[in-house]
């Protein structure tokens, strides 16, 4: 069948099962938009290119398909990089695609003409210049199957315009053949037995669950695993939801802001079971001094994370779900109740500091907001982060009982990220309860969302933790910086004022006893709402590793004082 | 520590840019780069010396693999090879020692290629240690200019099959 380059890329996405895309027009990209109106494809508009590329990273995240992101060249391409690097730090699937001026003019400064494949280089999986309108359907049926296989990431395709304009014979390739082995290997027989050797010789073993467990769909594997074994679970940010925060063998978020019994435990285990996790400094805290008593067994799907930040004993490349369900016949079953006590005398310790158990001083915090947004939502809701304290008090107050619960953007820390991300992750998962919770910084960056929100009619609910600071970076001065304030005591809008210009209602909340309140009264409605939550503005995350520290010397929140003078805790 | 990885890639363009951008973002330290045509027509062959003292070998070799027109990469460092190197120097070398300068190079199977009224040029092909020894004797002298292309290798013969690569590596794999 003859069809113009243009057709064809909708032909593919079509086939490749794409729904929706997220994208903004622009000259080199106009005639495939001209095509899509032919195409059942559900196309969002948005403010700007970098909130296309989070909503198809959220979108992706939220249900494991592919995201998909349009853009033109230039100034559409370099939009998209922010968010392009955030699904790369993460290994997100998915697939931009950004028009490029016409091939003849390529390299001549062209309107508009950026080398979008230099650009993109270090911060894609794989990223293809497509000039010839014969090349379209391989280059992207290539591109879906890049960002699907082994560890997911972004690929970007970028297509001349005359290669959109030109015709040719569209035929689908039914297979997709890719250059070496790209196969995912099944563990080998020899590791799965060092590792369970060591499982079974193991006292105070401790399973650092990640990323992985998430993508490779392995939670109940890993449950099984560990409740052979009586393993308890650490998780990374991004493992959350991997084991549920309510199971007794899970110790909730390891690292830098993890608690401090969960750090204390991964120093003085014998044994690490590191499960689809990569050892990212966030977690390991200084290297030369971590978990040094502990042998190390690491499964990973990507060989060349196996060793690259913490040497181990065995490492087993591997889809962690398959590796799993091979391991737990393997291993014997086990009880470390001395273990486990030793922990559990950690948490009593966390808990007697906790926030959420001092006593009432009148004041809201960030914590409060989180906890009680848990309790009205039931656990239930699927929240999509920003970037900075907020996150933290996320991970540390919202319990998440489900994969795929929390979306955020671990490592590349992208402020800007919640809101767009909440949009895709809503369109990938209508039927899901989707709260925003950003920072009064961060939502700010992408906040030109909001018309794309409203635009599409979406039941997004956002909640804006307002400290009136950059909390994150304030705290890391208040902490190393004698308390210089550079540049983060931050003016903003009237957040509830400002969503009702884009036609979206919103409440002030400035006490505790309102919270509940108003998070179940915006849960009655079925379109988007905003709550700014004006917090306690000095406030700080602990536990905290400070950058570079060991992991077991964490800044742990004072211990309150009571009226009496006498420290509680 | 120095390994040679050799690598088989697609001929496409920005392939080199590719495994140079890598090394560059990873701190992966080159010693030498060479790129030229393969036995397989489509397949160039790179071969890489790099210094493994801040990243083992086996690392480096795993993300070249994830490069997508990497078709396989083998460390040969341990596996007997041939190495070579081809150096090129241009010596400042009045007539009168054109004679002398010649049984040096001799010494070495190099040969005197060019010959100017001050300098000649000279080419030598061999190992690293030979092409360096060379150059240490030629430098007393003045060396107006040098080439060297870095090293390129092939596994000896009776070692081939212990690294033989697996047949459907060209040929690729099917996915969905």
């Amino acid at each position: 069948m003859i069809l113009t380059g243009a057709q064809i890329l909708w032909e593919c996405l079509v086939r490749e099962g794409v729904e929706v895309v997220f994208g903004y027009p622009g000259g080199a990209i106009l005639p495939a938009y001209d095509a899509m109106l032919d195409y059942p494809i559900r196309h969002v508009l948005v403010r700007h290119e970098q909130g296309a590329a989070h909503m198809a990273d959220g979108y992706a995240r939220a249900s494991g398909k592919v995201g998909v992101a349009i853009a033109t060249s230039g100034p559409g391409a370099t939009n998209l990089t922010t968010g392009i690097a955030t699904a790369m730090l993460d290994s997100v699937p998915t697939v931009f695609i950004t028009g490029q001026v016409p091939s003849k003019v390529l390299g001549s400064d062209a309107f508009q003409e950026i080398d979008v494949t230099g650009i993109t280089l270090p911060i894609t999986k794989h990223n293809a210049l497509v000039s010839d309108v014969g090349d379209i359907a391989r280059t992207l049926r290539e591109a879906f199957a890049i960002a699907r296989n082994g560890r997911p990431g972004p690929v970007l395709v970028d297509i001349c315009k005359d290669a959109q304009q030109a015709k040719t014979d569209f035929e689908w390739p039914e297979t997709v053949t890719l250059p070496g082995d790209r196969r995912v290997p099944s563990p080998r027989r020899e590791d799965l037995a060092r590792a369970a050797e060591l499982v079974a010789g193991a006292k105070r073993p401790l399973i650092l669950a990640g990323h992985g467990v998430l993508k490779s769909g392995a939670s109940r594997a890993l449950q099984a695993f560990a409740e052979k074994t009586e393993t308890p679970v650490a998780l990374t940010l991004l493992g959350l939801g991997g084991l549920p925060a309510s199971h007794p063998l899970c110790l909730g978020m390891m690292g830098m802001h993890g608690e401090a019994y969960v750090n204390t435990a991964i120093q003085e285990a014998d044994l690490l079971l590191a499960f689809g996790m990569r050892f990212d400094d966030r977690v390991t805290g200084k290297l030369a001094t971590f978990a040094p008593r502990s042998r190390k067994v690491h499964v990973e799907i990507d060989p060349s994370e196996i060793g690259k930040n913490v040497p181990v004993d065995v490492g087993i490349v591997g889809d962690l779900r398959a590796v799993l369900e091979a391991l737990v016949p393997e291993v014997p079953e086990a009880r470390h109740a001395a273990w486990l006590r030793q922990i559990q005398a950690g948490r009593e310790d966390t808990r007697a500091r906790d926030i959420l158990h001092q006593p009432d001083n009148g004041k809201l915090y960030a914590a409060h907001v989180i906890r009680d947004l848990w309790t009205a939502t039931r656990g239930e809701a699927l929240v999509v982060t920003d970037v900075g304290q907020h996150q933290m008090w996320e991970a540390q107050y919202y319990a998440h009982e489900r994969p795929r619960s929390l979306i955020t953007s671990g490592g590349l820390g992208t402020m800007g990220f919640a809101l767009p991300a909440a949009i895709g992750a809503k369109l990938a998962r209508p039927d899901a309860e989707v709260w925003v919770v950003a920072g009064d910084g961060g939502f700010q960056m992408t906040l030109c969302e909001l018309a794309t929100l409203r635009q599409e009619g979406l039941d997004v609910k956002i909640a804006v933790i307002n400290n009136g600071y950059l909390g994150m970076v304030r705290q890391w001065q208040e902490f190393f910086y004698d308390k210089r304030y550079a540049a983060t005591p931050m003016l903003s809008p009237d957040f509830v004022a400002l969503a009702g210009a884009y036609g979206i209602p919103g409440r002030h909340v400035t006490r505790r006893s309102e919270v509940g309140p108003a998070v179940e009264e915006f849960r009655a409605s079925r379109e988007a709402g905003l709550i700014e939550f004006r917090v306690e503005k000095e406030d700080a995350v602990y536990p905290m590793v400070p950058a570079g520290a060991d992991l077991h010397a964490m800044i742990r929140r004072p211990a309150p004082v009571d009226a009496a003078g006498e420290v509680r805790a | 520590m120095k390994h040679t990885l050799v690598a088989r890639v697609l001929d496409q363009p920005g392939v080199l840019n590719r495994v140079a951008s890598l090394f560059r973002r990873r701190a992966f330290n080159i010693d030498s780069l060479t790129v030229g045509h393969s036995e397989t027509e489509g397949v160039s062959r790179m071969t890489i010396v790099v210094d493994t003292r801040r990243t083992p070998a086996g690392l480096v070799a795993e993300n070249l693999r994830k490069l997508v027109p990497v078709l396989e990469v083998q460390d040969v460092t341990q596996v007997p090879t041939v190495s070579r190197e081809l150096a090129l120097f241009r010596v400042c070398c009045p007539a009168e020692d054109r004679a002398a300068l010649g049984e040096l190079v001799a010494i070495f199977r190099g040969r005197v290629v060019d010959v100017a009224p001050g300098s000649v040029i000279v080419e030598v092909t061999g190992d690293e240690q030979k092409v360096d020894g060379l150059e240490e004797l030629l430098r007393p002298r003045g060396i107006e200019e040098m080439v060297r292309t870095g090293q390129v290798a092939l596994v000896r013969g009776v070692h081939a099959a212990a690294v033989a690569r697996p047949a459907e590596d060209a040929a690729g794999e099917k996915l969905a």
